[in-house]
C-alpha cells in the first residue's frame, strides 16, 4: 500500500510539473528546458528554508514563488527575445547554470552531499506526517493546478499564446506586445515548478543536485510529449504512462542496470513513436 | 482630397538591391487606392513597411498627419490600421471563431488572463461570420479551411478591427467569381463607410471598378498616380505594366 502511495505522490509531482511545463511549450509553442531549474530552485528554498532557517513550509513555498518570480522574470525578459532551437539552447543554459550552482555553492546547498531532514508540512495546525495525508494535499494540488491551466487556457490570455505559438508576427500586428506575454507565462510556469519543487522536498525529506539536473527537464518534456502538446488531460496522462514504467520493468524481473538502460531506450523509443505516429502526443491539440 | 498616409523619401533595400527606391507617395482618405506595378516593382514591401513588418533603411512615414521613422506591428491596433496577406495567414490550429476574436480581444496581458468571456463581441461576431458567410464552420479550425474560406476569414479578421485604414494585398487572387463579387461587395461597403483602402491588385478590370486613384509603382518608384482612367492612358504605365 506504502509503495502504492508513493507512487501516487510521484505522479502527481511530475503531472503538476508537466502541467507547468506544457503552458510553456505546448500552449505557448517555446522550447523551454529550464523547468528542472525552476523545481529545483523551489526544492532548494524549501529546503534551506525549513532546516537552517526554521521556517514553516508554506512559508518557504511563499520564498521559492519570490526567487523563481524574480529570476524567471529577467529570464523570461531575455529569452523573450528568442524563438525555436535558440530558445532551446538558452533555457537549457539556464538549467546548467542553476545546477552548477546547486552543486557548488556549498555553503547554501551544502553542495554534493545535499540537503537532509527536511520536515512535512502542517496544515492547520495537522502535521502531515503519513503519507496517506501527504497523497491528499498532492491530489489537492494536482487538481487545482488543472483547473489553474483550463482557465489560463480558457482565457483570452490563453488564446493569445497559441496564436504567438503559431506566428508570433502576425499576433504582433494584431495589436499584442508579444514578449511581455511570453515572459509572463514563463514567470506563471516557473512559479507553479517551484511550488511543484518545495513539495517534493519536503515528501522526500532529503534532496541534491543530481535531481535537477538538464536530464529532468528533458524527461518533463518526454511526459508532455507522449501525454499532448498544450492539453491539461495530456499532462496527467503522460506523467501517469512516464512514472508507471520503471515501475511496470521492475516487475518484470530484469536485472537492475538492465532495467535502467532498457527505460532510457524505451523514453527514446516513445519519443520517435509518438513523433512519426501521433506527433500532437495522446491527447494532444497542437502538432509542433 | 485628403492624406490619409504620406511616406517621403523611403529606401527599404534587401542585401543591397533596393526594393524601394526614394519613394516619395500620398494616399488619399476615404477613398480606395490601387497599388500596382509589374511583379517585384516594391507593392508589397511597400504595405510591409506600412504595417511595420519590414523596417525602412531611410525616410518617414505619415498615418493622419503623426510622423513615424518606422511602424511597429503591434502600434497598427492603436493606429487602426488592418491588413491582409498575399498569402493568407491566419491562426492555422485555431477556431474561425477565435482568429475573429483575436484582433478585438483584450490585449493588456493581466487583463487578458481575467477575460474569459468573450460577449462583448459577439454581435460584432456575428454580423462578421454572417458577411463573410463562415457562420457554419465557426468551430472549425482556420488549417482546414478551403482557399476562398481562408481568404475571407482573413477579411473577416480586419472587418472585425473597426479600423480607419484597410491594406488588402491581393485579395481577389485564385478566387472564383462568387467570391470575387463577395469581397468587391464588402469593399464598397467599407469604402461607403469612408474607410481608407489600399489595394494590391493585378487585375486591372477590378481596380478600375473599385478604385477611385491608383499608383503605379515600378522598380520601387513612382512611376505614375491619379484616377485608373489616367492612368491606364499613360504610355509608360502600358509599357512598363501592361505590355502594350
Amino acid at each position: 500500500m506504502e509503495y502504492l502511495i508513493n507512487l501516487a505522490i510521484l505522479f502527481c509531482i511530475y503531472g503538476m510539473l508537466a502541467l507547468s511545463l506544457n503552458l510553456v511549450v505546448g500552449m505557448t509553442g517555446l522550447l523551454s528546458l529550464a523547468q528542472a531549474a525552476f523545481y529545483g530552485i523551489g526544492a532548494y528554498a524549501c529546503a534551506i528554508g525549513m532546516t537552517s532557517l526554521g521556517l514553516g513550509f508554506f512559508t518557504t513555498v511563499l520564498l521559492g514563488i519570490l526567487v523563481n518570480g524574480v529570476l524567471a522574470f529577467i529570464v523570461g525578459k531575455i529569452l523573450s527575445r528568442f524563438q525555436g532551437d535558440y530558445y532551446a539552447i538558452v533555457s537549457a543554459g539556464l538549467s546548467i547554470i542553476v545546477f552548477s550552482v546547486l552543486l557548488n555553492w556549498k555553503d547554501l546547498t551544502n553542495g554534493p552531499l545535499g540537503i537532509f531532514g527536511i520536515s512535512k508540512p502542517a496544515v492547520f495546525g495537522y502535521q502531515l506526517s503519513s503519507n496517506l495525508a501527504y497523497l491528499l494535499l498532492c491530489l489537492a494540488a494536482v487538481v487545482l493546478s488543472y483547473f489553474f491551466y483550463n482557465l489560463i487556457d480558457k482565457s483570452s490570455f490563453g488564446r493569445t499564446l497559441k496564436a504567438i505559438r503559431e506566428d508570433e508576427q502576425l499576433t504582433r500586428s494584431l495589436g499584442y506586445n508579444t514578449k511581455h506575454f511570453k515572459s509572463i507565462i514563463f514567470v506563471i510556469s516557473a512559479v507553479m515548478s517551484g511550488v511543484v519543487g518545495a513539495m517534493f522536498a519536503s515528501y522526500i525529506a532529503f534532496i541534491d543536485p543530481s535531481t535537477f539536473q538538464l536530464k529532468e527537464g528533458i524527461f518533463l518534456f518526454t511526459i508532455i510529449i507522449v501525454g499532448g502538446l498544450s492539453s491539461a488531460r495530456g499532462s496527467i496522462a503522460g506523467a501517469l504512462i512516464l512514472i508507471s514504467l520503471p515501475e511496470i520493468l521492475r516487475f518484470i524481473g530484469l536485472p537492475y542496470e538492465t532495467a535502467a538502460q532498457l527505460q532510457q531506450i524505451i523514453y527514446g523509443g516513445l519519443l520517435v513513436l509518438m513523433m512519426v505516429l501521433k506527433p500532437q502526443g495522446l491527447f494532444g491539440k497542437y502538432k509542433m | 482630397m485628403e492624406t490619409m498616409i504620406k511616406v517621403e523619401n523611403l529606401t527599404k533595400q534587401f542585401m543591397g538591391l533596393k526594393a524601394i527606391d526614394d519613394l516619395t507617395v500620398e494616399i488619399p482618405a476615404g477613398v480606395a487606392t490601387g497599388l500596382i506595378g509589374p511583379n517585384g516593382s516594391g507593392k508589397t514591401t511597400l504595405m510591409n513597411v506600412l504595417t511595420g513588418l519590414l523596417s525602412p533603411e531611410a525616410g518617414t512615414i505619415f498615418i493622419n498627419e503623426r510622423r513615424f521613422r518606422k511602424i511597429k506591428p503591434n502600434m497598427l491596433r492603436r493606429l487602426k490600421i488592418a491588413r491582409t496577406f498575399q498569402d493568407s495567414r491566419l491562426i492555422e490550429q485555431m477556431s474561425v471563431e477565435d482568429n475573429l476574436l483575436l484582433p478585438v480581444a483584450e490585449n493588456r496581458c493581466w487583463h487578458s488572463l481575467a477575460e474569459r468571456n468573450t460577449n462583448a463581441y459577439r454581435e460584432k461576431l456575428e454580423a462578421v461570420l454572417e458577411t463573410i458567410r463562415l457562420k457554419q464552420y465557426r468551430n472549425k479550425n482556420a488549417g482546414e479551411l478551403s482557399y476562398g474560406q481562408r481568404k475571407l476569414l482573413e477579411i473577416g479578421r480586419t472587418l472585425m478591427q473597426n479600423a480607419e485604414i484597410y491594406f488588402f494585398d491581393e485579395p481577389f487572387t485564385g478566387l472564383f467569381p462568387e467570391a470575387v463579387g463577395q469581397i468587391l461587395a464588402i469593399m464598397q461597403k467599407l469604402k461607403t463607410a469612408g474607410k481608407t483602402l489600399i489595394i494590391i491588385e493585378h487585375n486591372m478590370n477590378l481596380i478600375e471598378r473599385l478604385c477611385d486613384y491608383v499608383a503605379v509603382l515600378d522598380h520601387g518608384t513612382l512611376l505614375a498616380e491619379g484616377t485608373p482612367a489616367e492612368v491606364l492612358k499613360n504610355e509608360q504605365v502600358r509599357e512598363a505594366y501592361l505590355g502594350k
